[in-house]
């Protein structure tokens, strides 16, 4: 199938998110000079890795969720457009990374995180854009509530005299044995 | 547990031993960069020094060993010649491609240590020339080789500039960043959700490893880690010059200027071998894919599948083995695997299609798929092969009762094998030692391997001719059906053919029970040895694996087969 470039650049920006963070800590934790950026590359982290846990529906194909994704797309969900459109994530992503490439320790992050804003604006131009993946309990639920309510009256049926089937009488029964019914009397 | 071990034992055994090679080389290359040597070094650096050095030895261990697994051609050469010796450490080769993703794991592990310390080390030797201070040592150090541009300890030569640029502008840093942006971007498009859906992403991007062994390799040509030169050290004592270094070379001391060299480039040594024997075993595969491979048949069969037959000169295969096929006419660069469903019996070999994908599609229309009138032979498109690969299930011959186990789409290669145990028995008329198999097919719907159900009904016709209607049992079951079907199936309960499959064994709906399974067999056939094999889920694995143990009393012994089909 064509390929839906939003998965591959999912994936390339929660990497990029883990590799800011990880340079943001030991920017950060080894007093390095321009530890601001560091700090700064720690926040951005972890706001990508938070932005980007939740897997996308595919817009074709079964959707695989990562483990425990669901309060992340609630949350994903609620800023609308602004997680939806891929434009926006593009642009949010290149503004993101562009303070990381002022430190050694988060220059690997910016180009990683630049790369996943390219790979998603290659998925914008594609027409393609974030879609929740919500549990589908309201199906279940309804077929659970129509089994709760059994029949209150009897099937219709026809009078007693030709309801009794007689062994020789088959042709004129009212309705059809699924199994074959012997001679019993 | 036995079977555990005669299936794992080896595989734990050749991890346990990578584990070994990687912890000590870690250790050795730690401790090789303590010594006197490095003195210096290590004061500006401190231990980050050997926190980088030692990754680095793995690394170039590691890179070593991961173009290995994925030489099929060669380790196909091997499994042959050991399959003599022995056929477990022959199936080991079957693990490769686990192997090469563990390597790649640590592979992305040491490269993280190594950046991580050389980040401390880039910053260290920054503030030593930062420190504008001639009591400090590591600016007196620094400062050494200012003149010749040669005999530098620190490799930031001005305090006018700042770790990035510096790494952009030497080449152990340029190609660092290079070669770890190729692994990201390897890493990112390997994960199995891209892999299993857009194969072609992950595939080209794969092919940025070029890019990385050719960095790997020009990464330390710079020669930026540096120690005392040999001569240096005769003429200066770190131990004991190190605290006068404010006198160093000047009249009447009799400590000289130390000198600093960097260590030759070691990689390429490590990663030669490897990437020649893969230059050779693209070769291989160019080689047989220019190869001519004919279409004798095509046979489009219900439920997008598509079987084609091929004759191929000099072709040997072996029961349940898979082959590489390729079609120039649609992709230059793609090989895709489909395993084997003929008997090596057979004057031709056939695999069975099923159309999911592009390739497979555009496969499906170049044989005249969606054509209704019969091609000529020579508008068929042109296909290379390359193969066959995997461990021979010989060993289901081995066995005098047989349990084989096919989960959905895992029934493929026991047609291989059924058509062959058939062929054995009845045309070869060897005295096959084989002499009952029971197979289950479970799967949630027969008609997307109709093929298969054909193949079993043409068996159970000719075995009914033979007179040897009972030498294979087949129960297939059904685990999904539709509440509209299942009205049709009570109905038709009574008939003589089975109304899904048209077989005469019926069609059984749901999972099998194993317990009445293992019990019946074990009752039927006391005191004998039965082969299970499997080819399905790892579920499933877990319960038959289980079931053999349970159901291995005095006589009866349930042997499970975990083959990598």
């Amino acid at each position: 199938g064509k390929i839906e470039w939003a998965m591959w650049a999912n994936e390339q920006a929660l990497a990029a998110g883990l590799i800011y963070l990880t340079g943001g800590i030991v920017g950060v934790a080894g007093q390095f000079r321009g530890w601001q950026f560091a700090a700064f590359g720690i926040a951005a982290g972890v706001f990508v890795c938070l932005l980007e846990y939740p897997r996308s529906k595919r817009s074709k194909g079964t959707s695989v969720e990562r483990t425990g994704q669901y309060c992340f797309t609630v949350c994903v969900k609620a800023f609308g457009p602004l997680t939806s459109n891929y434009y926006v994530r593009a642009l949010l992503h290149a503004a993101l990374c562009v303070p990381g490439g002022f430190m050694l320790a988060t220059v690997l992050g910016c180009v990683c995180l630049g790369i996943a804003s390219l790979i998603y604006l290659s998925a914008a131009i594609h027409g393609e854009h974030w879609e929740p993946i919500l549990h589908r309990k309201e199906l279940s639920k309804r077929i659970g509530e129509s089994i709760k309510k059994p029949p209150q009256n009897p099937p219709p049926r026809p009078p007693p005299e030709l309801r009794r089937k007689k062994a020789d009488h088959l042709e004129t029964a009212a309705y059809d044995n699924p199994m074959t019914v012997a001679v019993s009397e | 547990m036995g079977n555990f071990a005669a299936n794992e034992g080896l595989s734990i055994f050749v991890i346990l031993v990578w584990l070994g090679i990687n912890v000590f080389l870690f250790v050795y290359f730690y401790m090789a960069f303590l010594i006197e040597r490095f003195y210096y070094t290590r004061v500006i650096l401190g231990h980050a020094l050997s926190w980088a050095r030692a990754p680095a030895a793995c690394l170039n261990f590691n890179c070593m060993l991961i173009l290995l697994p994925v030489c099929r051609n060669l380790l196909s050469f091997l499994r042959g010649s050991i399959q003599c010796c022995s056929r477990t450490a022959a199936r080991q080769l079957d693990r490769n491609l686990t192997f090469h993703k563990l390597v790649a794991y640590m592979i992305a592990f040491h490269t993280a240590v190594h950046i991580i310390a050389h980040l401390f080390n880039f910053e260290r030797f920054m503030d030593s020339q930062l420190m504008v201070n001639s009591s400090f040592l590591p600016y007196v150090l620094s400062q050494i080789g200012n003149n010749d541009n040669k005999s530098f300890l620190n490799p930031i030569r001005s305090n006018e500039t700042n770790p990035t640029i510096v790494m952009f502008t030497t080449t152990a840093g340029l190609t660092g960043v290079v070669i770890t942006l190729a692994l990201i971007l390897i890493i990112t498009s390997s994960m199995e959700v891209i892999r299993r859906s857009y194969f072609e992403v992950f595939w080209f991007t794969h092919h940025l490893f070029i890019v990385f062994f050719i960095g790997l390799v020009l990464h330390g040509v710079g020669r930026i880690v540096r120690g005392q030169t040999p001569e240096s050290l005769e003429a200066h004592d770190p131990k004991q010059c190190a605290s006068y270094f404010e006198t160093w070379g000047k009249n009447g001391t009799h400590c000289p200027e130390p000198d600093f060299a960097g260590n030759p480039p070691m990689t390429w040594k490590w990663v030669v071998g490897p990437m020649f024997l893969y230059v050779c075993e693209r070769l291989v595969r160019f080689y047989r894919s220019q190869q001519k491979v004919v279409i004798t048949k095509v046979v489009m069969h219900p439920s997008k599948t598509l079987e084609l037959q091929m004759k191929k000169k000099g072709f040997k295969m072996e029961v349940g083995q898979y082959v590489f096929i390729q079609c120039p006419s649609i992709s230059q660069l793609e090989w895709h695997p489909f395993t084997l469903t003929s008997a090596p019996e057979e004057d031709h070999f056939s695999v069975h299609i099923r159309i999911v994908g592009d390739w497979t599609q555009a496969l499906y229309t170049a044989c005249g798929g969606d054509k209704t009138t019969v091609l000529d032979a020579w508008t068929l498109p042109k296909v290379g092969v390359d193969g066959p690969f995997g461990t021979a299930s010989e060993d289901v011959f081995r066995y005098e009762v047989v349990m084989l186990v096919g989960a959905g789409i895992g029934v493929t290669p026991f047609a291989s094998v059924l058509k062959s145990v058939w062929y054995k028995h009845v045309q070869k008329n060897q005295n096959v030692f084989t002499k009952k198999i029971y197979f289950y097919w479970v799967c949630r719907e027969t008609q997307a391997f109709e093929w298969f159900t054909d193949l079993l009904q043409s068996l159970e016709k000719q075995m009914t001719e033979k007179d040897m209607s009972d030498f294979l049992s087949y129960n297939i079951y059904l685990t999904r059906w539709r509440d509209t079907e299942a009205a049709h199936f009570r109905v038709q309960y009574q008939a003589e053919d089975d109304p899904i499959t048209g077989l005469k064994q019926k069609t059984r709906y749901g999972k099998p029970n194993w317990d009445n399974e293992f019990s019946t067999i074990a009752t039927q056939h006391p005191g004998s040895k039965v082969g299970v094999f499997l080819c399905g889920p790892a579920a499933l694995a877990e319960a038959l694996g289980k079931q053999c143990l349970t159901h291995t009393e005095s006589g009866t012994e349930f042997i499970f087969n975990k083959e990598n089909f």
